[in-house]
């Protein structure tokens, strides 16, 4: 069921589904989730925490006899996919944290995903194993070897099924190409290539080959003190193998060609909002850094999310957005104190639905926004233990920002700002979503009937 | 000549709240925050997005926790830890293992002296891993 296809656009009921992860209220810092991504098909959804852990949902297939309810994830697999290390030439410690999980298509029975964390990209992939062979002539029932001199008969091994197992094994390892942290992996649409991008290179690599990869960007000054910009983020274009893009910390995006040159310092289109210079202020450059680019699903457009607002640019048109949307305006009289408590830093993710009609991205206090692009109308739900009831449908929050505050409203000096929404999924084709909260992972999905 | 006479007296605002007059200074609530900013950290440089900013960003090498100390000369928090060298990280993770929650059973069957250990017999690595509580 896709929204904004044909004449009726419903606005879309959110209820709750499913919350995974404890409700203790002393997190443990290992537990935080710092990335969330559903695969292809939807059917795989995958979590990395700051323990650098990887979790897997799967989808249970629809039972008849639960028309209502729609296939639930539950447990697939979990694995350590990184685990903290020391870099002894600089005797800095290198965390372990998932900074983003990427998944491949799907093209044989296995599922393999891209893992990251500040140095190094893994190439997992994650297996069914539900047989198993038995009746081998040089090893015993244990698997200890077999005296050959006792061995008098010959049998033909075979397959017997087995419990389901799911194995997690590490297939590629991409180590010691950054010096400075990686904040993005993209697999390219040729299903061949993907690049990874700290913050002044980007990289591109082979899945078959680790221990080579090409710098397709490199924004390094000969003089570190002429640093002015660092790359926030990066993405392939969903259809054409050559074109990426690359977000930066001072609010613009550049567009490159692979087929221009092999180094793609010079970018093909440059997207920069112009902005008003009376406007500027201490905090300016801070809030317009982009801590997010995604491509629609169509190619067409890209997303880019600053500090307060989200912004969708039309690829033919570089000189402003199509449409900007903002995501909690009311937080502009409050830049002091969240500079203060480091929150102006906070990276926010932006995903789109399956059919680009709505963009999604997260707030402070749990909150998090929708934004249809169609109607213009915008909601902001919350993720929260209270509102967990099975199917409870969610009541859309309101922040008022000054004078009378009604029943429902919640005041900006009343928000928290430790419970942060940075990283959303959105089902690549259906209503359901994935929504961390700092350790949780909330799962939503639209009304059934 | 007639000159028009504004309404110069302040009483004019009363009924208004001191933020409003701020605003008025700045005509941006972003220039009433940079001026209560400025207020707190005199010596705040002048470049927030300047090189110093992004060189502590660039060489961010801790978890990222906020620190409790307070912001330096430049208005930002210092981030980076760095270690003497090895050593020293280790003495330091140590210290934070003993002070962490106990690890589940990670004295199992540990094999020492009678005979060289073999792959199987060793303890897992990491078993005092704790699995996802995601997956729980």
């Amino acid at each position: 069921m896709i929204p904004g296809i044909g004449a009726f656009t419903r606005d879309i009921l959110w209820c709750f589904s499913q919350v995974k992860g404890t409700m203790e209220t002393g997190t443990t810092e290992a537990d935080i989730i710092s990335t969330v991504e559903f695969n292809h098909t939807g059917e795989l959804l995958a979590t990395g925490d700051k323990g650098g852990r990887v979790v897997i949902f799967q989808r249970e297939q629809e039972s008849k006899n639960q028309v209502h309810r729609r296939g639930e994830y539950n447990v697939y697999s979990t694995f350590q996919s990184h685990e903290p290390e020391f870099d002894y030439l600089k005797s800095l410690e290198i965390e372990e944290k998932i900074n983003k999980i990427r998944w491949l298509p799907q093209q044989n029975a296995a599922y393999f995903l891209l893992s990251t964390n500040d140095k190094t990209v893994k190439l997992w992939k994650v297996s069914e194993r539900d047989k198993r062979p038995e009746g081998y002539n040089l090893k015993d029932e244990e698997g200890r070897l077999r005296d050959p001199a006792t061995i008098t008969t010959l049998r033909v091994p075979v397959l017997r099924p087995m419990d389901l197992m799911v194995e997690a094994t590490p297939r590629r390892v991409f180590a010691n190409a950054h010096t400075y942290h990686i904040n993005s992996i993209s697999v390219n649409s040729d299903y061949e290539t993907y690049m990874s991008a700290d913050d002044l290179r980007i990289n591109l690599w082979n899945f078959e080959i680790t221990n080579q990869s090409f710098n397709i960007v490199d924004i390094k000054p000969a003089n570190m003190e002429e640093l002015t910009e660092v790359i926030t983020a990066a993405e392939f274009h969903p259809h054409h193998c050559n074109t990426f893009v690359y977000s930066s910390s001072k609010g613009t995006i550049r567009l490159c060609d692979m087929r221009a040159s092999a180094l793609c310092d010079r970018h093909t289109k440059f997207f920069e909002e112009p902005e008003d210079p009376s406007n500027r202020s201490f905090f300016s450059e801070i809030i317009s850094s982009i801590s997010d680019v995604k491509f629609s699903h169509s190619g067409r457009y890209i997303m880019t999310r600053d500090y307060l607002t989200v912004k969708v640019w039309d690829l033919n048109m570089e000189n402003r957005p199509i449409e900007t949307y903002q995501v909690h305006d009311y937080l502009r009289s409050k830049l002091c104190s969240l500079y203060e408590n480091d929150c102006i830093f906070d990276k926010f993710e932006c995903v789109w639905n399956g059919s680009d009609s709505v963009i999604m991205t997260g707030s402070y206090n749990n909150f998090f926004r929708m934004f249809d692009r169609n109607t213009k109308r915008d909601v902001t739900l919350e993720a929260s233990r209270e509102n967990s009831k099975p199917r409870a449908i969610l009541k859309p929050r309101k922040v008022c920002v000054g004078g009378k505050r009604r029943k429902d409203e919640i005041s900006v000096d009343s928000l928290d700002f430790s419970k942060k929404i940075l990283h959303t999924a959105w089902h690549p084709s259906e209503n359901i979503i994935a929504v961390a909260a700092t350790n949780n992972l909330y799962i939503f999905q639209d009304k059934v009937n | 000549m007639s000159q028009k006479q504004e309404e110069e007296n302040p009483a004019e605002e009363t009924g208004e709240e001191k933020q409003d007059t701020q605003e008025k200074e700045g005509m941006l609530p972003e220039r009433a925050e940079e001026a209560k900013l400025k207020a707190k950290y005199p010596s705040l440089g002048q470049k927030p997005g300047g090189s110093d900013f992004l060189m502590k960003r660039l060489q961010k090498g801790v978890r990222g926790t906020i620190s409790s100390e307070p912001k330096g000369a430049l208005g930002m928090r210092s981030v980076e830890q760095k270690y003497f060298d090895s050593g020293d990280y280790n003495m330091a993770k140590a210290k934070m293992k003993n002070k962490q929650l106990p690890s589940a059973g990670p004295d199992k069957n540990l094999v020492t002296g009678d005979h060289i250990p073999t792959p199987q017999d060793l303890p897992q690595r990491k078993s005092s891993l704790v699995t996802s509580k995601l997956a729980g």
